[in-house]
């Protein structure tokens, strides 16, 4: 069939087959799209599934405001060139009272400006599925959720009361106000994603890829200097490395690898000798014990 | 390619041209709760390189805060993610984790040992290619043991390893481990496994997990990790096609294709197919891809069809192939897992999915259930969570399917609650019964419509439900003299009486009241049928079953009424004497006392005994009819 080895391609058909189920079986889906790498899978894959048709259904973007200016640069030129139908949603409450990841902490910053932001949107617009990129590999408690996740009319997550899930046959039958998150890379790893991302030439946004580029050493990660908002310390010291992302997310948040991997192949080679997780640069899961089951629980994607 | 000696490595070497090919084992690990299960995949993510360093020393820090294994790392801090998990160590859900080897990737469900977390156990064996079942060399062959190679052979796993752990703590003894190789190849018999592969290890120490052990020189096997690598999978993949179509995709007027994936067997262009609810040929025009036409699709791969004719094909619908079409049936015969709190009650409506259709479906028959420690057929009249058992299902429409050993996809179902939208069950078909084929509805000359008209009145069904003593009988009753009064043909079906002819083999149990109010339900809809107002009298308790009699007969043909008195009234009227002998514990569940009764939720009417009388209550009810146009 395709060039993609075995395994990518059971992973894939799986994906679209999650893809084509949710819109056959539900009202009104929606694809987070965190503007990430994951989500630049995702997004492939939903084109591939329901192709030569468009997308039937739009992309949110919980914006915070302190996201990398480059994704969104990527965000707007990804939505003009595919066409997408891409809704932008901040909390406007959070941002009047100023809310952010410098003064507030991460847990109340993320609390606000993502989490609430999330239920917001998806209370505004009424969708009942969204899709979203998070695997089983990135954190513990994700190991442990379901394909198909359901979430209480409080967008609430109770992960002692998960449907079993057998074969590929999902349920995905709700109540009227509750939603389902749906995961259709549940299965693939970090590796997964980058070799897939070579296979399909998929185009990821450029701080994935190393670059000199101004950061900050701050409690042992590397904070890159995106605008003039990050406050410098007197004793930090602003400096140029060669640096690239794991993870991307809020840029106060996400701490930076030192690394050469300018390009796909040279990061597919990075990660299979990679001694960390790719999560070990995101600050908001260690600001709590079992931190990511708690925003879970709370509606946090 | 080069010798695989280290397992450290994570990914092919070399790059990938297509030449590297490493194919993904999905397996299950089954074990009690001390068998050492968490400490033999910990083992497996450790020595294959899959736990990142950041990771690894979060485990040491959680091992020394709440491990269980002193100052060495607890390797099941690295599966178990849930907070509750954690604190409890135990594992309560499913989870998945990934590892893989220069020749093989696997995917590892590590599922909870207890027995009440069966239906968990199920969920991780449905996706499975291997299981490996774990038992502790110091203890007897558990119970437990015997549970899951049954539950494995039922969802069709083939292929098993069985660990025979913790050999440190019987001094590595041969004649142990042999004694429960044998004693698993005497009871597994009856499995059908295609391989059973026992290895010796000790998971603590990492002796045949992945290294081979030097204190078990009398082994001569594989390690477990070696034994993954190089089983069989996919051997005997059935050569038929089916695939479920799961969406029309129709993107404007010129282009419709049916998108769905491949379950068995391969698709060409040109390639005659079946449809196999109407029994039309046609032929596969293209296979469409983003990446352009495809001349070839195989099992698990992701497509969209185009057909050579414009036939009816919808979401749900079978493509096969014409010479080995699946079975077409309205009834089959399946084994089914209960996994609801709730009790499967035969005769009840539940929705049936497999592949992509969902029908309305009934177990008609509870054959047996089976005791999976001995694998003996019990008696059974319901079943309850984790149960196993061998059923009758009937569907509302036919379906197509295929024997679940021979196709996961067209052989495997789930059940789901109509209220809660729970998924309560999981069933694999063995057989159709073929009684779509040989009951064929009949269709008279003289219909419903010539009937009422006959009668001069619209047929409906009034359903009092209620309590015991709440006055449905009396309030009916006396609703029945005044609409014969106005001349219309009428019928009373009384609970009481009904229990005296047509259900007098029914007891009280929740089956038994299932089935009661079922066939009430059905004799009512034939009442109508002949054209009379047809009044029923029946305490009929559960909001499932009254549903049930509203959706097997039109919308406006229905109208619920609650009688709604509460238990104390009822109790203190007590007109036959049945509350007093329920609360000295003369019979059980009677409704109200030691029995439930869910009130209706939207009721067309409801009748409040405690203020008004019976008369004045029968007199609403006309009031009702007339506004809704029943009387003319």
């Amino acid at each position: 069939m395709n060039h993609l080895p075995d395994d990518l391609r059971r992973l894939e058909a799986e994906a679209i087959f999650i893809f084509r189920e949710v819109i056959a079986e539900c009202r009104k889906p929606v694809m987070l799209y965190s503007i990430g790498k994951d989500s630049s899978v995702m997004l492939h894959l939903a084109r591939k599934a329901f192709h030569p048709a468009n997308l039937p259904f739009p992309l949110l973007h919980i914006d915070t405001t302190w996201k990398f200016r480059d994704m969104i640069r990527f965000r707007d030129e990804t939505a003009e060139r595919l066409g997408l139908d891409l809704i932008v949603h901040i909390n406007r409450a959070g941002l009047e009272q100023g809310i952010n990841p410098i003064q507030h902490g991460s847990a109340a910053y993320t609390g606000v400006m993502k989490t609430d932001a999330l239920k917001q949107a998806l209370t505004a617009h009424g969708f009942d599925a969204a899709f979203g990129g998070a695997r089983r590999d990135e954190e513990l408690s994700r190991s442990k959720e379901r394909v198909f996740s359901f979430r209480s009319k409080n967008h609430v997550w109770d992960p002692r009361n998960q449907r079993p899930e057998l074969w590929n046959v999902f349920n995905c039958r709700i109540a009227p106000g509750e939603s389902i998150r749906v995961f259709p890379l549940s299965n693939w790893t970090e590796l997964d994603v980058w070799r897939y991302i070579e296979h399909e030439n998929i185009r990821v946004v450029p701080l994935y890829f190393a670059a000199r580029r101004p950061v900050v050493r701050r409690g042992g990660n590397l904070i890159m200097v995106d605008d003039a908002r990050l406050p410098i310390g007197a004793d930090e010291v602003v400096q140029d490395l060669a640096i690239r992302f794991r993870t991307l997310g809020c840029y106060p948040l996400t701490g930076a690898i030192e690394s050469s991997a300018a390009t796909v192949s040279d990061i597919v080679r990075e990660l299979e000798t990679a001694s960390m997780s790719e999560r070990e640069g995101r600050l908001i899961d260690f600001d709590q014990t079992g931190s990511m089951e708690r925003k879970k629980r709370e509606g946090y994607f | 390619m080069k010798a695989i000696s280290d397992p450290k490595v994570k990914a092919p070497s070399g790059r990938e041209g297509g030449a590297v090919q490493r194919d993904l084992l999905r397996l299950i690990t089954c074990g009690s709760v001390d068998d050492g299960k968490s400490t033999m995949i910990g083992r497996l993510l450790l020595d294959c390189g899959a736990v990142f360093e950041d990771r690894r020393r979060a485990l040491e820090r959680d091992s020394k805060a709440v491990g269980t294994t002193g100052d060495a790392p607890d390797a099941a801090l690295l599966l178990d993610g849930l907070q509750a998990e954690r604190e409890q160590g135990i594992t309560i859900d499913v989870g998945y984790h990934h590892f893989a080897t220069p020749r093989r990737r696997f995917i590892v469900a590590d599922t909870p040992g207890h027995v009440h977390y069966t239906r968990n156990m199920v969920t991780g064996a449905s996706n499975a290619d291997l299981a490996v079942l774990l038992v502790d060399a110091s203890q007897d062959m558990l119970e437990q043991t015997q549970r899951h190679s049954f539950i494995c052979a039922l969802l069709g796993i083939r292929d098993i390893v069985l660990a025979v752990n913790k050999m440190d703590l019987v001094d590595f003894d041969e004649r142990i481990f042999s004694g429960i190789r044998d004693a698993f190849a005497g009871f597994s018999s009856s499995l059908h496994f295609r391989s059973v592969m026992a290895i010796p290890t000790s998971a603590v120490l990492g002796d045949n997990v992945t290294r081979r052990s030097g204190r078990m020189a009398w082994y001569h096997g594989p390690t477990l990790l070696e034994q993954l690598e190089i089983v069989e999978i996919h051997a005997d993949a059935a050569p038929q096609l089916r695939m479920p179509v799961q969406w029309v995709n129709r993107p404007d007027a010129t282009f419709r294709g049916y998108a769905g994936t491949v379950a068995s067997g391969e698709l060409h262009p040109g390639d005659e197919v079946l449809i196999a609810r109407t029994n039309v040929r046609t032929r596969i025009e293209r296979i469409v891809s983003m990446d352009g036409d495809l001349a070839r699709a195989g099992a698990g791969d992701a497509v969209t069809v185009l057909l050579a004719d414009d036939i009816d094909v919808s979401r749900g619908d079978l493509l096969a192939s014409p010479d080995k079409p699946p079975q077409i049936a309205d009834a089959f015969a399946c084994d089914l897992v209960w996994m609801s709190e709730a009790p499967l009650l035969p005769g009840r409506s539940y929705l049936l999915k497999c592949g992509n259709r969902t029908v309305g479906a009934t177990i008609t028959t509870l054959k047996y259930r089976v005791d999976v420690t001995n694998y003996a057929h019990l008696a059974a009249r319901q079943l309850a969570l984790n149960d196993i058992a061998y059923v009758n299902i009937a569907t509302v429409e036919p379906i197509a399917v295929d024997p679940y050993q021979e196709n996961r996809t067209t052989g495997g179902f789930i059940l789901i609650d109509r209220l809660t939208n729970e998924t309560v069950g999981a069933g694999m078909i063995r057989f159709g019964l073929n009684r779509a084929a040989n009951i064929h509805h009949a269709d008279f000359d003289v219909t419903k419509a010539a009937r009422a008209q006959l009668n001069g009145q619209r047929p409906i069904i009034i359903w009092f439900t209620g309590l015991s003593g709440a006055g449905k009988s009396t309030i009916a009753n006396l609703l029945e003299r005044k609409l014969y009064a106005l001349g219309k043909r009428t019928y009373l079906l009384d609970g009481d009486n009904v229990r005296q002819g047509l259900n007098r083999d029914l007891g009280f149990t929740e089956a038994d009241r299932v089935e009661n109010v079922r066939r009430v339900a059905e004799t009512a809809k034939l009442f109508v049928d002949a054209g009379l107002i047809t009044l029923v009298a029946l305490i009929s308790p559960f909001r499932a079953e009254r549903r049930m009699a509203r959706a097997i007969v039109a919308a406006d043909e229905f109208i619920e009424i609650f009688v709604d008195t509460p238990v104390e009234i009822c109790e203190q009227r007590d007109p036959k004497g049945l509350y007093r002998k329920a609360r000295r514990g003369e019979f059980r569940n009677f409704t109200g006392i030691d029995s439930p009764y869910e009130p209706p939720e939207h009721p067309d009417l409801i009748l409040d005994t405690a203020t008004e009388s019976a008369e004045h209550l029968a007199d609403k009810v006309m009031q009702f009819l007339r506004r809704r146009g029943v009387l003319d």
